[in-house]
């Protein structure tokens, strides 16, 4: 049996994982030390998912299978190879030594069973306590994880919970049996921020009280440089690169390193600027980086125009509970009296996190919802004064670019078809060759190739999927098109390039955009002005240098104080944010209080209740 | 919860209304029981003819008829049956027990094959045993159910004398007809479990479960089946209706004395008391699994209870 160190929990040596005959991860290896946290980096499909299911040995349920190498872990009884012990011993690990907790909160916890019973599950299989004992071991763990009212939510069942809270289930879940070794794949990814920085601490405390090792798995460099001791970054497949987190990050060695590095958004980057700039961005070509695009300053924003896009008062709210005789009794206030402009040539973006009503707008002028109430003016003219035939041709100058590349294209149908539908919905070109050379121009437009007009969307990667979703919003030459997080589920080099995308298309064409995210940094990097949304209402809202320079309503600063930052000698010192995002859910007749904007300095609106 | 059973409750009585006014109507339309209960009777005149009718009734207008066993419906009182005079309850309350316990027992044989055999191949997807038990439920698939029937009683109760070839009895007399029905309901039910576990294996919660630790048996039949159960629970409500239909064939091929043999031999009599009770019935039946079902949601799912 090989020999592990006295500091050494786990160790891979060279491992290699495939899936058929395809190799996903090859030649890795790596230690983690007791109490220690790594952080494994890397964009998708870069093996660094695959590598914490090959630990737990979770991918023999995936048709994977791990084709060299081992993974060896000390649990107290000399170590163990766990790629090639049999299943009742990886039983005995899971769950009871080694612990896992998942990106997607609201799918990890079974829908069809108790928190309680979830969470006992796992102390009667390998604590043997009885039920009783295992309910109040429960109740602690969850008053561990600082949930509110623990007790009462051990009868819950896990859709009475919102994200945040069962992400917090899951961490205490995992850590019932008081695990040496916790593997936290992208726990954070799915949360909104200011959750993400709880839960975050979370894990952090208690790995310090339970003196366990963490293996953190994130693409997201702000969350490494808060948690990591040491870092592997993975790229595909392989490791290219592994050190203490500080050194990675002052001196990272490897190109991909570089290039991952300088791709992250970083909070305050556009300090002192008074526009948006396209900057170049360093991407993998082959072994080596090559700079993509060119410095352009952004002063696209025609504000000696009219603006094209007005919203005044907006109030979008919609029924939900129904009593008993079919009467409303609950009603989601998704938007509350929201007024803002926006010019030809601007980016104004909508922040917020779930809940806030951000998508609502959207939603709302692109007329997917109905407003009900104030009004929306387009090019100076009321959509309710609108003709119907109107309203059709606004739906074409009004185009959406949607958060998920993967779920808003056609299957079945070829890219160049999907590009061509809103030429044809609104009759713009007539005569298939000429549609066809236009469905061609907009394809290279975005950075693709004439020829990939007949292929199918399952064929492209997800950033070249987000471009061809632009590509079909640039086919009606739309004036605005809505970008509802079209970043967000993009991995950060591939993000750059978009954002130089869009920029780019907004100075040739000279679009406007309705940018809606939760992703500060990125935020900071595209708007010329900012509308900060908390439950419906706009709190604070300005240009991007107001909002985000001198930021005065306290949820903005909030949210400013929760994001990451990607520099480990900045490890903030914040306080520990409580609580829960509330809920815009009210019982019909509880109005809620509108707060008037007040303006504090020229282009700097606040809240009333937050203005002095 | 009470305005939900009210509403079941209301659209149960327009059913029931329904159906039992087709096929009164249809039946009618299909020949005299007046000459059916005077066939082989030697000479029968006109005069003879126009008594029964007047006997049993069916000299009023349909309507009037019709309201008859409508009244007769609320006190219970299906009337007697043309042929033999027996009261039309009693056949009914003596043929409904052996049709129930031949469904359900159906049923059971069905679910407990099909479940097994549906988890294993969404387990071994692609591989051998999946391809082997897809084969096999196409294979029960294309069976049609009387040809089945009659094989078995060839062999298990003419060449090997195992099984009694027909009528109700013990244990042993259920086995053929169970089996028989259980074979066609299994073939589609393994493919609806196989597609539902599928499903339901790609979720997360599922590697949350086998990350605990818990043995692949918790894994499959605890965390996973249960949340396969709305569509199967869907399903296995549907099909008990077909499953009363298709009961009818197999009653008549085992001799089984249930409701099956009753609405046979009440059609080929033009027996309409007798026919229109066990119509009913069977709508009844079929309405109460399908309520049953939808309380059965809410039991499995949480998220349908409070709703």
């Amino acid at each position: 049996m090989p020999q592990l160190g006295q500091d050494t929990l786990l160790e891979i040596r060279s491992l290699a994982v495939e899936f058929g005959s395809n190799r996903v991860v090859d030649d890795l290896s790596f230690r983690v030390a007791p109490g220690r946290t790594l952080a494994i980096v890397g964009e998708s499909g870069s093996g660094k998912s695959v590598t914490s299911l090959s630990i737990m040995r979770l991918i023999d349920h995936m048709n994977g299978t791990i084709a060299k190498g081992e993974i060896l872990f000390n649990g107290g009884d000399g170590p163990v190879d766990l790629a090639k012990a049999p299943v009742e011993t990886m039983r005995k690990v899971r769950g009871k030594d080694i612990a896992m907790i998942f990106q997607e909160p609201m799918t990890s916890l079974n829908p069809v069973f108790t928190i309680g019973d979830q969470i006992t599950e796992v102390l009667m299989l390998h604590e043997s306590v009885s039920r009783k004992e295992a309910l109040r071991q429960a109740g602690d763990l969850l008053e561990m994880v600082r949930l509110p009212d623990a007790r009462a939510l051990l009868s819950r069942y896990p859709h009475q919970l919102s994200g945040g809270m069962r992400q917090r289930v899951m961490i205490a879940m995992a850590l019932a049996c008081k695990p040496k070794l916790l593997i936290a794949d992208e726990p954070t990814t799915a949360l909104d921020v200011t959750i993400q920085a709880q839960i975050l601490s979370i894990i952090r405390d208690l790995q310090e009280k339970l003196g366990m090792a963490v293996i953190f798995i994130t693409h997201d460099m702000g969350v490494v440089a808060e948690v990591a001791d040491e870092v592997v970054v993975m790229w595909r497949g392989q490791k290219v690169e592994e050190g203490p987190v500080d050194q990675i990050f002052a001196n990272p060695q490897h190109a991909y390193t570089q290039t991952l590095l300088s791709a992250v958004p970083t909070l305050g980057s556009m300090a002192g600027e008074k526009y948006p700039k396209r900057l170049p961005v360093a991407v993998m070509d082959g072994e080596t980086p090559r700079l993509v695009g060119e410095e352009h300053l952004q002063d696209t924003a025609r504000y000696d125009q009219s603006p094209i896009l007005t919203l005044k008062n907006l109030e979008t709210r919609f029924d939900i509970k129904k009593g008993f005789f079919g009467g409303v009794t609950h009603r989601v206030h998704a938007v509350e009296k929201v007024s803002l402009d926006i010019w030809p040539g601007e980016t104004l973006s909508l922040v917020g996190e779930s809940g806030s009503g951000k998508s609502t707008i959207g939603r709302t002028i692109q007329q997917l919802q109905e407003a009900t109430g104030g009004e929306i003016f387009f090019e100076g003219k009321a959509i309710s004064a609108m003709s119907s035939a109107e309203r059709h041709s606004l739906r074409q100058k009004v185009q959406y670019v949607f958060q998920d590349p993967f779920a808003s294209l056609d299957p079945r149908r070829t890219v160049g078809f999907s590009i061509a539908e809103p030429i044809v919905t609104h009759g713009l070109i007539e005569g298939a060759a000429a549609r066809q050379k236009r469905v061609d121009e907009l394809l290279e437009r975005v950075g693709l190739k004439a020829e990939h007009a007949r292929r199918y969307p399952h064929e492209f990667s997800g950033g070249q999927r987000q471009r061809i979703c632009i590509a079909r919003a640039l086919a009606s030459r739309p004036k605005l098109i809505i970008a509802d997080e079209a970043l967000s589920a993009l991995d950060v080099s591939v993000q750059a390039q978009i954002i130089n995308l869009l920029m780019e298309l907004q100075a040739d064409e000279g679009l406007s955009y309705l940018f809606i995210s939760h992703d500060m940094a990125v935020v900071e990097k595209v708007s010329h002005r900012v509308a900060v949304l908390y439950l419906g209402q706009i709190v604070e809202a300005g240009s991007r240098e107001a909002v985000f320079e001198r930021a005065t309503h306290p949820y903005t600063k909030k949210l400013l104080s929760a994001v990451p930052i990607a520099d480990p000698t900045k490890r903030p010192d914040r306080p520990m944010l409580e609580g829960e995002i509330p809920s815009p859910v009210r019982r019909v007749g509880d109005e809620p209080e509108i707060q008037p904007l007040v303006e504090i300095a020229p282009d700097h609106l606040v809240a009333q209740n937050a203005a002095g | 919860m009470a305005s939900f059973l009210l509403k079941r409750i209301l659209q149960a009585v327009f059913v029931v209304f329904v159906v039992t006014l087709t096929v009164s109507f249809a039946i009618r339309l299909t020949g005299d029981p007046a000459l059916m209960l005077s066939q082989g009777a030697g000479s029968v005149t006109e005069e003879d003819l126009a008594n029964i009718r007047q006997a049993l009734g069916l000299n009023e207008p349909f309507i009037t008829q019709y309201w008859d066993f409508i009244k007769g419906l609320f006190v219970g009182d299906f009337g007697r049956s043309f042929l033999g005079g027996t009261s039309v309850s009693m056949l009914i309350s003596k043929a409904l027990p052996a049709t129930l316990a031949l469904a359900f027992s159906s049923m059971f044989v069905s679910i407990a094959i099909s479940i097994p055999l549906g988890v294993h191949a969404a387990v071994n997807k692609g591989k051998t045993a999946d391809q082997v038990i897809r084969i096999l439920s196409l294979v029960g698939l294309s069976f049609p159910n009387f040809w089945l029937a009659i094989m078995l009683v060839l062999v298990f109760s003419v060449m090997l004398q195992w099984l009694p070839p027909s009528g109700m009895g013990g244990f042993a007399s259920y086995i053929m007809p169970a089996v028989t029905m259980g074979v066609i309901l299994t073939a589609t039910n393994v493919r609806l479990v196989r597609t539902a576990m599928l499903e339901t294996l790609r979720s997360q919660y599922i590697q949350v479960a086998r990350a605990k630790g818990l043995s692949e048996t918790k894994v499959l039949y605890k965390h996973a089946l249960r949340n396969c159960a709305i569509p199967l629970i869907t399903y296995f409500g549907l099909q008990f209706g077909g499953l009363l239909g298709g009961i009818v064939v197999i009653e008549r091929v085992f001799n089984w004395p249930g409701l099956g043999t009753l609405a046979f031999d009440a059609v080929a009599g033009r027996d309409y008391p007798v026919l229109q009770a066990v119509i009913t019935v069977l709508s009844l039946l079929i309405i109460g699994i399908n309520l049953l079902v939808d309380i059965a949601y809410g039991l499995v799912d949480p998220r349908i209870r409070n709703r």
